[in-house]
């Protein structure tokens, strides 16, 4: 190959490898457009406050109801349950592997790890489904089907985002903080929670944030759990309507307007993901970067 | 010593004992539960049958066909575009705003809910473009969703290739995607295709985009990839959220859980292998 050809062939694979990586982000703009389109019309014809401060939810009534407040807060309880439960769990398995653990521990935890991150999310909605909720309804009464059980299927599902970022973020601490609080006579137990989990609390931020990101945007698991009652629930055992499980139930009939409410339910959740995901940017990255 | 500080000391260590007990608990009892209520329907006709009666009956090849179709759609579409994305955010610019756009552009693929994604693709591909509920609508809808595991698990591998390799294969007078094909990728390759079966475990194990656009369909094998399917785990969330039949559930179940050990066992097998190499590179 002569000289010229080479450098335009090098040329030519340059621009095609940048137009493989500005792929995400014609997609992500895709995407946006197209929801956005067809969520906003509904929107500003009934107005956002209709929208997102109504409690009913009637698309087949007259005049139509397009509320999605009791999503919204459904939403928010399974979230928060699933933090409540999991988050506590996850950062003390990441502690546990990070500073004590035997080699033949981690050896045994961390496929286990990896296989809890890849069971498919409707299996851990179905073991849900036949397990916890009929264990609810016996002992703790109700119909089974409630905020608490998408609450505890959410928080194993979150375990492994949880895990994951905070046993690196917490491996990340420099060994010097760690030596210098052990030459100053504390205790393991000392050292971890006054100098490694401070220091490492940006990355424990960060898992804690991706898993709240994890916990709204799943669908099927909570499906299963939840009831999908479209009410505010009162209690913990009160069955609940999360935004993603409120579109996935009504989008295969759903029509005209009652369609395009579903696509601006989608266009909230969208938007709180994007709010979540910029957070996760604003934690300063290193220990120590933040003073 | 004071006396509270070491009962502190003891029981923390307990606790965090206990945290990690109680996770390997949680997904043992998961997976006991699952296997040993499910493993005895699943046999031959189990594998070999499409559904009968809606599924109360007979088997799920119609969706087992469906998923491999469908997740070699995903690939063929996400593993081209995602190598090449990853081989480019790390051989040719590391730095630099459009860098850092496309890298935001790209976390923010990864955090965006599948139902969103199940809904992108059933108003651009199912309706827009008029592909209707298909394997093609479905696998392009899942090929995004999976498109930021690959560039990152590339850019992973990619970081990992010694530089004296790149240097020895420039000092020869190898140009930068010379050196790219012959030299670097190859040695990531092991790297690449863990990231490709994590892609693959995702396809599998995703319900809500493809419920929305390849349909639910599932009784008959699809012939085309312009046919409606139905995965497993769409399977699955049918038989159960319907009450169809819990006992079919449960064998649907069993078959997905085994299918993501087999997957993250291969995983796991080509990490070893690369983590090997490196250190045979650093020797």
């Amino acid at each position: 190959m002569n000289n010229k050809l080479r450098n335009w062939w090098e040329k030519i694979i340059e621009k095609a490898l940048l137009a493989s990586a500005a792929a995400a982000v014609l997609v992500v703009l895709l995407i946006s457009v197209f929801i956005f389109a067809q969520g906003w019309p509904v929107i500003q014809k009934y107005g956002l406050g209709h929208f997102l401060f109504n409690l009913e939810w009637k698309p087949l009534a007259y005049p139509v109801q397009f509320g999605i407040l009791p999503m919204i807060v459904g939403s928010f309880l399974v979230t928060f349950g699933a933090i409540i439960l999991g988050v506590p769990l996850g950062v003390g398995c990441a502690v546990f592997l990070a500073e004590f653990a035997p080699k033949w521990v981690i050896k045994i935890v961390r496929p286990g790890i990896e296989l809890l991150a890849g069971i498919p999310s409707v299996v851990y909605g179905f073991w849900g489904l036949m397990v916890l909720v009929p264990l609810i309804q016996q002992h703790l009464g109700g119909r089974g089907m409630s905020v608490l059980a998408a609450s505890i299927v959410l928080a194993i599902m979150i375990l492994p985002t949880v895990i994951n970022i905070s046993e690196d973020s917490i491996r990340a601490v420099p060994r010097e903080y760690k030596e210098g609080s052990f030459a100053l006579g504390a205790t393991h137990w000392q050292t971890i929670k006054k100098v490694i989990l401070p220091a490492a609390r940006s990355g424990i931020l960060t898992a804690v944030v991706l898993g709240m990101g994890r916990a709204v945007g799943e669908t099927m698991a909570v499906i299963l759990v939840a009831g999908n009652a479209t009410v505010i629930p009162g209690s913990m055992l009160d069955m609940v309507r999360t935004l993603t499980a409120h579109i996935a139930i009504e989008m295969g009939y759903a029509a005209g307007e009652h369609s395009q409410a579903l696509f601006a339910a989608g266009m909230v959740l969208f938007v709180v993901i994007m709010i979540l995901n910029s957070m996760v940017l604003l934690i300063p990255k290193r220990v120590g970067d933040d003073r | 010593m004071r006396k509270s500080v070491l009962i502190e000391e003891k029981l923390a260590r307990a606790s965090l004992w206990l945290a990690v007990i109680l996770t390997l608990g949680i997904l043992f009892l998961i997976l006991f539960h699952i296997i040993s209520q499910g493993i005895f329907g699943i046999n031959w006709e189990f594998l070999t049958q499409a559904p009968k009666k809606m599924g109360k009956e007979g088997g799920v090849l119609p969706a087992i066909v469906g998923t491999v179709y469908l997740v070699a759609v995903a690939l063929a579409v996400a593993t081209p575009i995602g190598v090449m994305a990853g081989i480019y955010l790390t051989e040719y610019t590391r730095k630099g705003k459009l860098v850092s756009t496309i890298r935001f552009f790209t976390e923010t693929l990864a955090g965006i809910p599948s139902i969103v994604f199940g809904l992108f693709g059933f108003l651009f591909f199912v309706i827009f473009l008029e592909w209707g509920w298909s394997i093609i609508s479905g696998g392009l809808t899942v090929a995004f969703m999976i498109l930021p595991t690959i560039v990152r698990t590339t850019e992973e591998a990619i970081k990992s290739v010694p530089q004296s390799y790149r240097e020895g294969s420039l000092a020869l007078g190898a140009t930068r995607w010379q050196t790219v094909y012959k030299i670097v990728l190859p040695s990531a390759l092991p790297g690449i295709v863990t990231g490709i079966i994590l892609g693959i475990g995702r396809v599998v194990g995703e319900t809500a985009a493809v419920y929305l656009t390849a349909g639910t369909s599932g009784f008959i094998i699809p012939s085309s990839v312009w046919d409606p399917a139905r995965t497993l785990s769409v399977h699955l969330f049918v038989l159960a959220s319907e009450g169809i039949s819990f006992e079919k559930a449960y064998a649907t179940a069993a078959v997905l859980i085994m299918l993501i050990f087999v997957i993250n066992f291969m995983a796991n097998k080509l990490m070893n292998l690369m983590i090997k190499r490196r250190r045979g590179a650093e020797c």
